[in-house]
């Protein structure tokens, strides 16, 4: 009988903080910029230089960690991480190792419509290191590398969390929920393609019902949330087929390759002591009073799980309604917003998630550019009967587009709605002339030609008509 | 000198990229044995009731605020690297390094 395996996974993530400058000098953090410019002798571990906190890095990290449910530390050590890797200047990374930030902590996520809490392990500061770019094809047959130091170090906050994740899937779930969050606290902007936002993952199997751990492997260079669930989902067949075989895992660091899909072992994995951790002689320890913690607490914003549960209740909105509008903290914003002014918050949720979003992606514009008060405006000229339907979609383009208030678009185009029999019956009877045939089927019990009629007479009006009243003009004809 | 702690030796060495001949690697484990017996020592010291501390300094961390400051010219900044190319520190691939040492 073939043996059940379960998995485990454990996530960690590295996140740079959103500062000017970086964690212990005064260099600028500015991505994208000519090589090795944003380097001083502190960030380069040149001699005599001493590294400073930077307070917002500090407040940041901690914010992030409240949002996190994770224990902040008053008293909280940094040490050394000593390795050679041409990514590190100074030969060892300022890191925090057995007194990190914060201990523990829990992020709950949704999972299948149930929720589930991945527990953390902790969450601590560190100094980044910097770029390396492998002449050749890949890191696997270049000859030489060339160094930017640019990004060495910039605050950078690990979050690791216990081998609580069970999939590929789950560990992505996990990731997404995790992203909203930390662009609620405003901590990072979290881009995974500028690498302010990366994740690599600890994996092993055990036989279903076993409690130890089995053999775990190291994936990284995973470059999205879809490249970590496929690594993974990979990463389960691959053990899963050795552990069948009776073979054994291999303990290693593998690099996701996003060409074959498939993991490659990169180098034997050094076990922790190698790095030979020690106090950084060049910082005093932190020391962090109850009354910093505590105004960072009242800084954080309303988190995504409490808006979330906040607009299912007050404005009686759907999971997913609620949902799509927490997961885009502006969205949610603006939805807020016109919501003051209108009350059908299902109608206006219904806009928001159909038409405004299919124009904003038309046009690349973002929600933040356009004015709440614009769409109300809009869906009120339909409601009083002002426009039809499709006027206001076409309107809608429109405004997205200009910024200008429906009131004066439909005024500068004539675009109001013609009512009336006087106006409306001279197009029925054109069309119900030009059109015989379909006339002859409606006659027949064709009920769907009715509708052609109807769509004729209101291209005819330019989409101003009201079909509901046509139709009943319509009918009413040649019934 | 004892063949597990010629072992220990060798393995800070490779930890700290040395190569270092027979006679180095006595006078080393000579040394690292005088540091561990310091250190053996000082264990023995009875420290019950005394808070560990990571620094002579009693002071809290000093926080700067999050400016910029001017950052050095770039031939500064590269005026030590083995290697430059364009703007770059140019340095052997990881890998190749690997195939070497092994």
């Amino acid at each position: 009988m073939k043996m059940k395996y379960d998995t485990v996974i454990g996530l960690e993530i590295h996140l740079e903080l959103q500062t000017h400058s970086k964690l212990f000098c005064g260099c600028s953090t500015t991505f994208g910029q000519e090589p090795n410019i944003n380097c001083c002798p502190i960030c380069l571990g040149l001699p005599g230089s001493l590294p400073v906190f930077n307070r917002r890095a500090i407040e940041l990290a901690v914010s992030v960690a409240l949002a996190l449910n994770s224990a902040v530390q008053q008293k909280s050590r940094f040490d050394r991480k000593n390795y050679f890797y041409p990514d590190l200047p100074k030969g060892y990374q300022i890191s925090q190792y057995d007194q990190p930030l914060a201990r523990g902590g829990y992020l709950e996520i949704e999972f299948d419509e149930e929720s589930r809490r991945i527990n953390l392990e902790r969450v601590h500061l560190e100094e980044e290191a910097g770029k390396l770019m492998h002449a050749g094809d890949s890191i696997f047959d270049s000859s030489y590398s060339l160094v930017d130091y640019n990004r060495a170090g910039i605050a950078l906050l690990e979050i690791v969390t216990k081998p609580d994740i069970h999939s590929g899937r789950e560990a992505r779930l996990f990731l997404e929920d995790l992203r909203t969050l930390l662009l609620y606290t405003g901590a990072s902007d979290c881009k995974m393609e500028e690498g302010s936002l990366r994740c690599d993952a600890n994996i092993s199997l055990r036989p279903v019902g076993s409690t130890a751990l089995g053999t775990r492997v190291e994936v990284k260079n995973m470059n999205s949330f879809r490249a970590v669930e496929m690594a993974l989902n990979y990463e389960v067949k691959r053990q899963e087929e050795i552990l069948s075989a009776d073979g054994h895992i291999i303990q290693e660091t593998c690099h996701w390759d996003e060409e074959k899909k498939e993991t490659i072992p990169l180098r034997g994995k050094e076990g922790s002591s190698d790095y030979r951790y020690f106090p950084e002689p060049d910082l005093l320890p932190l020391t962090l009073e109850a009354s910093f913690i505590e105004k960072q607490s009242a800084l954080l914003p309303e988190l995504p799980r409490q808006r979330r549960v906040r607009f299912k209740e007050h404005y009686g909105l759907n999971g997913k309604e609620a949902t799509l509008l927490t997961e885009n903290r502006t969205l949610g914003d603006f939805f807020e917003a016109a919501a003051n002014d209108y009350s059908d918050y299902r109608n206006l949720v219904k806009w928001i998630q159909g038409d405004l979003l299919y124009q904003l992606r038309e046009s690349g514009k973002s929600v933040e550019q356009i004015e709440p008060g614009l769409l109300v405006e809009l869906i009120t000229l339909l409601n009083n009967g002002n426009i039809t339907r499709p006027v206001a979609k076409e309107l809608l383009a429109e405004m997205v587009l200009s910024g200008k208030s429906p009131h004066k678009l439909v005024q500068e185009k004539g675009l109001g709605r013609i009512s009336g029999q006087e106006k409306l019956l001279p197009l029925v009877d054109r069309v119900i002339a030009e059109n015989p045939e379909a006339v002859e089927n409606y006659r027949r019990g064709k009920e769907k030609a009715s509708a052609f009629l109807v769509g004729r007479v209101m291209a005819l009006s330019g989409g101003r008509a009201d079909p509901e009243e046509l139709s009943k003009l319509i009918k009413g004809k040649i019934s | 000198m004892a063949i597990d702690f010629a072992e220990e030796v060798d393995h800070v060495a490779h930890l700290a990229r040395l190569t270092l001949d027979w006679e180095e690697k006595v006078r080393m484990a000579e040394q690292l044995s005088k540091i561990l017996e310091t250190a053996r020592r000082v264990q023995e010291l009875d420290t019950t009731g005394i808070e560990p501390t990571a620094h002579v300094i009693t002071l809290p961390a000093v926080l700067r605020e999050d400016l910029t400051r001017p950052s050095l010219p770039l031939n500064r900044v590269l005026q030590n690297a083995p290697t430059r190319q364009k703007d770059f520190f140019r340095v052997p691939s990881i890998t190749a390094v690997k195939q070497v040492e092994e």
